[in-house]
This record gives structure tokens, C-alpha cells and sequence, in this order.
């Protein structure tokens, strides 16, 4: 692993991190993956996930709460609001 | 005065019931020993200043003839456990602003009974950890010996019981992470089936692995615990169904008591410390001595255990942490766009430890890495839960110690991310198959120590792993 490579998954995961954290993060990811690697002498032939029964889990979509029941009590969590809505950064 | 240390739930209730004492009293008792112990072991990261309320409720429970054995008995619960109108963080500083918007289902259980939270417990950042030193908040210290870390990541819970702060805890476990501060605390941890307590209202780390789980002195405790706790639940698509956890077990082992314990020697010979190992086969001889019949077992699959965790866990863990961005709950720092609004609330909410596992699961999971990692590690979860299932043909229980050492001290692993993860090796199978397992005290080393060894069954033997844990209560 490289610091190119920490940076790049630290870019995808949305996760700012300093530089020497990256250097760090590259010695403890080759000694963690140094250590799952023995995965690799193991062998999976003829295994196939076990699925049991399917059934669904979801309910019905229906009898739903009326609209702004919750709306205040999850608004006041978000750190920026305007009226009845989360406020962000422009996006576009 | 109360006698904290040797209270079990069943002593108090007896005693709330006869009103030798009232719960408002009993949770006075732990309050003011928190007030004495927190700030030096620092189990409780906050302690809720509706406790005393909540144990007048209690009272007037046992006043109206309808208290059940929890009502009015005080509990710590993890951080991670959400408790409607109280913060909740899972001690990760991306949360420390969350205020609960509902109820866990297991929260609500115990607030049926009449439960009192006393306050919420100290954990490892977003539940990494094996030693609680990685919460925002601070280190908890092991009340057997101050120097030493109390395991982790549910270590606050398991300070709070050893140390008599709390008569019970909730703990979580996503990978030994209460078997593990149970052991190193002197506790009896129970990791029950997957799907057997419901998952609403936890703070997710690896869905596939997460289960609320009992932290207490007694296993009659974990036992009482379980029983209410144990439901299903339509809030949680993994919560098994009533009709199919009942009969899974039974038809499985019919009604032959179970006496006929198995042992992977060669899955934790390596490492393991001297004390550890010589209590462990002490603890087989008294089994033996007592009726029991053991035999080896050979599980080469095991070994693969904790690598198999390593991948599953961190991809699980970058997928569920995306959650966290800034935007709708929890820690929020402005940037120019907001592209820079996530990187600066995560790069900061997040401790180092979840930002490690985050980085190294989008890694695990990107393309050209995704085969060889996370789809070989599926395959061979499901070929070590073969393994495990195998075994149970010939076995009632599998044995083995909770933990390769005793409780390590303080800084210790620190710098060394893999030396801490080995902490878990005897905790991964369970998790990966979904199994029940409970860590039960065994002795102490000569510096004194905890020790603990634990038994596994197949899933839903819980029943059984009560049993085999009362009985070897009387034995140790």
C-alpha cells in the first residue's frame, strides 16, 4: 500500500485525514492485511452460501403516520435548518 | 446499608417486594457509589438526572402488586443503546451532539418492566475496541486493578457491575465485545443468538454481527435478562420469528441433558498466557470430575476466524458509518462545498481507530480487491459455521478460554492495531455463525486477576448455556 492509495480510499470514504496519519495508515494496513491474508491458504471450493428459506421481512406499505409527526423531533437533531427543511452547502 | 456486591436482581426484588428497601433507596446506593468510584474508573460517561424519578415509578409498581423481577432495578446501558430524549454517541465524537429521537426495542422491553437507567456507559469509539481507550470521552480503568484497561468495547458496562456502580448492564457485541470486558472484569457475559434480541435503536457497526447483549455477576442474571429481552421484533428484518426459534433448538437436541463438552485445543493452544491455560484445564477437570464428558475436537476452519472477522467487519463498518456525514445529525463543521462539509465532520467526528477501519473497508471492497477479500471471506463464514455445526453432531457445548490473556494494561496494543484485534480470536466464531456463547468467571490469577472460560452451543441453546453456566458456577 501506498500513501497515494490511503489518500485515494480516504478521498472515496468522505474522510479528511492529515499526512502523517496517512503515512501510519499505510504501515498498520500492510500489517493488518499481512495478517487477513492467510484467508488465502484456505480453500472454499464446492462452498456455496448457505441461503435458508426466503420469506419477507418487510412489512406492507401502508396505515403510515400522518405526514409531520416526527418532523420537529428529527429537524432538531440537524445542525442547520431553515423552515421545515435540513439546510446544506450549494450543491450544484 | 445495601450489600452491592453480593446483590443479584432476584435478592433485590425479594427485598423491594418485603420493603426492606425501596428502589428510589437502592438506586440512591448505586448513585452515591458512582458519585464516589466514577471519576477515577470512569464507567459512566453521563448519569441521568431522571434516575431517582424513575425509581419512584418503580416504587408505585411494587405499591400496585405488579413488579416484575426488573422492576426498579438499575442498569447502565452502553452508549450505543438509545434511550428516547437522552445523548447517545457510541463515545465517537461525530455523535457527541445526538439526542435519541426514539427507544431502542430493547430499552422499551426493559422500560415495560419497570427497569431504572442510571446513566450511559463508557465504550470504544463507535464500539472498535478491545480495551476502551479509544472513546471521545476518556479511558475507563478495571476496577480489579486501576493500572490495567477493563476490555472493551463494552468496558464501561463491565466497570460499572464490577465495581458495584450498577447492579446490571447492557452491553453490545459485535465481536467478543462483551464476552471480552466481562472476562477481563470478572463477569458473566452472554453473546446471545443472532436475531434473538432485536437490533432496532442500536448504533450499527457490522449489522451482519451486532446483538445487544447481557453483562451481570450471576448467570442466573444473564438468564433473567435474556427471557425479556429475547422477542421478536418486525422493527428489525433480522429478528427471527417466534415459531422459528423456539423449536430450532429442541428438535435439534430432543430432551437428553446435555453433558458432552468439546474442545478445538489446536484453535487457541497458540499464544495463549500460562495462568490462562492451566486455569482452563482445571476448569475441565472440574467438569469432568462432575459428570461431564470431554472430547477433543478438531475445527482447522477456526483458525481462519479472525481474518474472516477483519474483512467482514471493516467493509460492514465503512458501508454503515456513511450515515454519519454532517448533514442530518451529529457533529457538523462547514466547509467551502459540501464535499468539504463530510471530509472535515468525519475526518474529525471519528477517532482514529474508525477512521482505520472505515479506510481499510472501502479498500477491502473496491474493485479489484473485492474477490480475493470480501467474497472469500463470505464463503469461508459459511464454511467455519459448517464446521461449528458439524461439531454440535457430536457435541452439546463447545469450551474454550474467553480471552488468550488476562486484563492488559493500560497503553498497552496501543500503536500496534493488529496485536489488539487477537484480543477477539477466541470471540470470532460465535459471531460469524451467529451462535450463542457465554463467558462465566473461573478464578484469578496469583496477582488477582479475572479469568473466565466460555461455553458455546448451537443457536437458541441459550437454555442449555444457563444450565451448564450454573452448574459450573458451583463447581469453579
Amino acid at each position: 500500500m501506498t500513501i497515494e492509495e490511503v489518500a485515494k480510499l480516504a478521498r472515496l470514504a468522505r474522510i479528511e485525514i492529515s499526512e502523517e496519519e496517512k503515512a501510519e495508515f499505510v504501515a498498520n494496513f500492510d500489517s493488518i492485511l499481512a495478517y487477513v491474508d492467510i484467508i488465502k491458504k484456505a480453500t472454499v471450493e464446492g462452498i456455496k452460501p448457505e441461503i435458508g428459506e426466503l420469506r419477507n421481512v418487510m412489512r406492507e406499505d401502508e396505515n403510515p403516520y400522518e405526514g409531520g409527526t416526527f418532523t420537529d423531533k428529527i429537524l432538531n437533531q440537524a445542525p442547520a435548518t431553515q423552515d421545515k427543511f435540513v439546510k446544506v452547502r450549494k450543491i450544484l | 446499608m445495601i450489600d452491592l456486591k453480593n446483590l443479584t436482581i432476584e435478592k433485590a426484588h425479594e427485598a423491594m417486594k418485603a420493603g426492606e428497601y425501596t428502589s428510589r433507596q437502592l438506586t440512591q446506593a448505586y448513585l452515591d457509589v458512582i458519585a464516589e468510584k466514577n471519576k477515577n474508573i470512569f464507567a459512566f460517561i453521563e448519569v441521568f438526572d431522571d434516575a431517582l424519578v424513575q425509581a419512584d415509578a418503580a416504587d408505585a409498581v411494587f405499591k400496585s402488586g405488579k413488579a416484575t423481577l426488573l422492576t426498579g432495578i438499575p442498569f447502565g446501558t452502553k452508549d450505543n443503546i438509545l434511550i428516547e430524549g437522552k445523548h447517545a454517541s457510541a463515545a465517537s465524537g461525530i455523535l457527541v451532539p445526538y439526542i435519541s429521537t426514539y427507544d431502542a426495542t430493547v430499552i422499551k422491553l426493559l422500560k415495560e418492566q419497570g427497569a431504572v437507567f442510571l446513566g450511559r456507559t463508557n465504550m470504544d469509539d463507535s464500539a472498535m475496541g478491545s480495551s476502551t481507550q479509544t472513546s471521545y470521552y476518556g479511558i475507563t480503568k478495571n476496577p480489579h486493578d486501576e493500572s490495567r484497561v477493563p476490555g472493551g468495547s463494552s468496558g464501561g458496562s463491565a466497570a460499572a457491575v464490577a465495581s458495584d456502580m450498577s447492579l446490571v448492564a447492557l452491553g453490545t457485541e459485535t465481536c467478543g465485545s462483551v464476552r471480552q470486558p466481562a472476562a477481563l472484569c470478572g463477569l458473566v457475559g452472554l453473546k446471545p443468538t443472532y436475531g434473538a434480541l432485536s437490533r432496532n435503536g442500536l448504533i450499527a457497526m457490522g449489522n451482519s454481527l451486532d446483538q445487544a447483549a447481557p453483562m451481570t455477576k450471576t448467570v442466573r442474571e444473564s438468564e433473567i435478562i435474556f427471557q425479556t429481552l429475547s422477542k421478536y421484533d418486525p422493527m428489525d428484518s433480522t429478528s427471527v420469528s417466534e415459531e422459528l426459534r423456539i423449536t430450532n433448538y429442541e428438535l435439534q437436541k430432543g430432551s437428553t441433558p446435555s453433558k458432552k463438552i468439546g474442545i478445538p485445543r489446536s484453535f487457541f493452544a497458540k499464544g495463549l498466557d500460562n495462568e490462562v491455560e492451566k486455569n482452563f484445564n482445571e476448569s475441565v477437570e472440574k467438569l469432568k470430575n462432575a459428570g461431564y464428558e470431554i472430547v477433543d475436537l478438531e475445527m482447522p476452519d477456526l483458525e481462519y476466524s479472525l481474518a474472516v472477522y477483519y474483512i467482514i467487519m471493516p467493509a460492514e463498518v465503512s458501508t454503515n458509518l456513511s450515515r454519519f456525514d454532517g448533514i442530518r445529525y451529529g457533529l457538523s463543521l462547514d466547509g467551502k462545498d459540501l464535499l468539504e462539509v463530510y471530509e472535515k465532520s468525519r475526518g474529525t467526528g471519528f477517532g482514529k481507530e474508525v477512521r482505520r477501519r472505515i479506510l481499510l473497508g472501502t479498500y477491502i471492497l473496491s474493485h479489484g480487491y473485492y474477490d480475493a477479500y470480501y467474497n472469500k471471506a463470505v464463503l469461508l463464514r459459511d464454511k467455519i459455521t459448517r464446521e461449528i455445526k458439524k461439531a454440535f453432531e457430536s457435541v452439546d457445548f463447545i469450551m474454550t478460554p474467553t480471552t488468550p490473556t488476562p486484563a492488559f494494561k493500560i497503553g498497552e496494543k496501543m500503536d500496534d492495531p493488529v496485536a489488539m484485534y487477537l484480543c477477539d480470536i477466541f470471540a470470532a466464531p460465535a459471531n460469524l455463525s451467529g451462535i450463542p456463547a457465554i463467558a462465566i468467571p473461573s478464578g484469578e490469577t496469583a496477582s488477582g486477576l479475572p479469568l473466565s472460560v466460555q461455553f458455546i452451543s448451537p443457536h437458541w441453546g441459550e437454555s442449555s448455556l444457563f444450565e451448564i453456566g450454573k452448574k459450573f458456577e458451583t463447581l469453579r
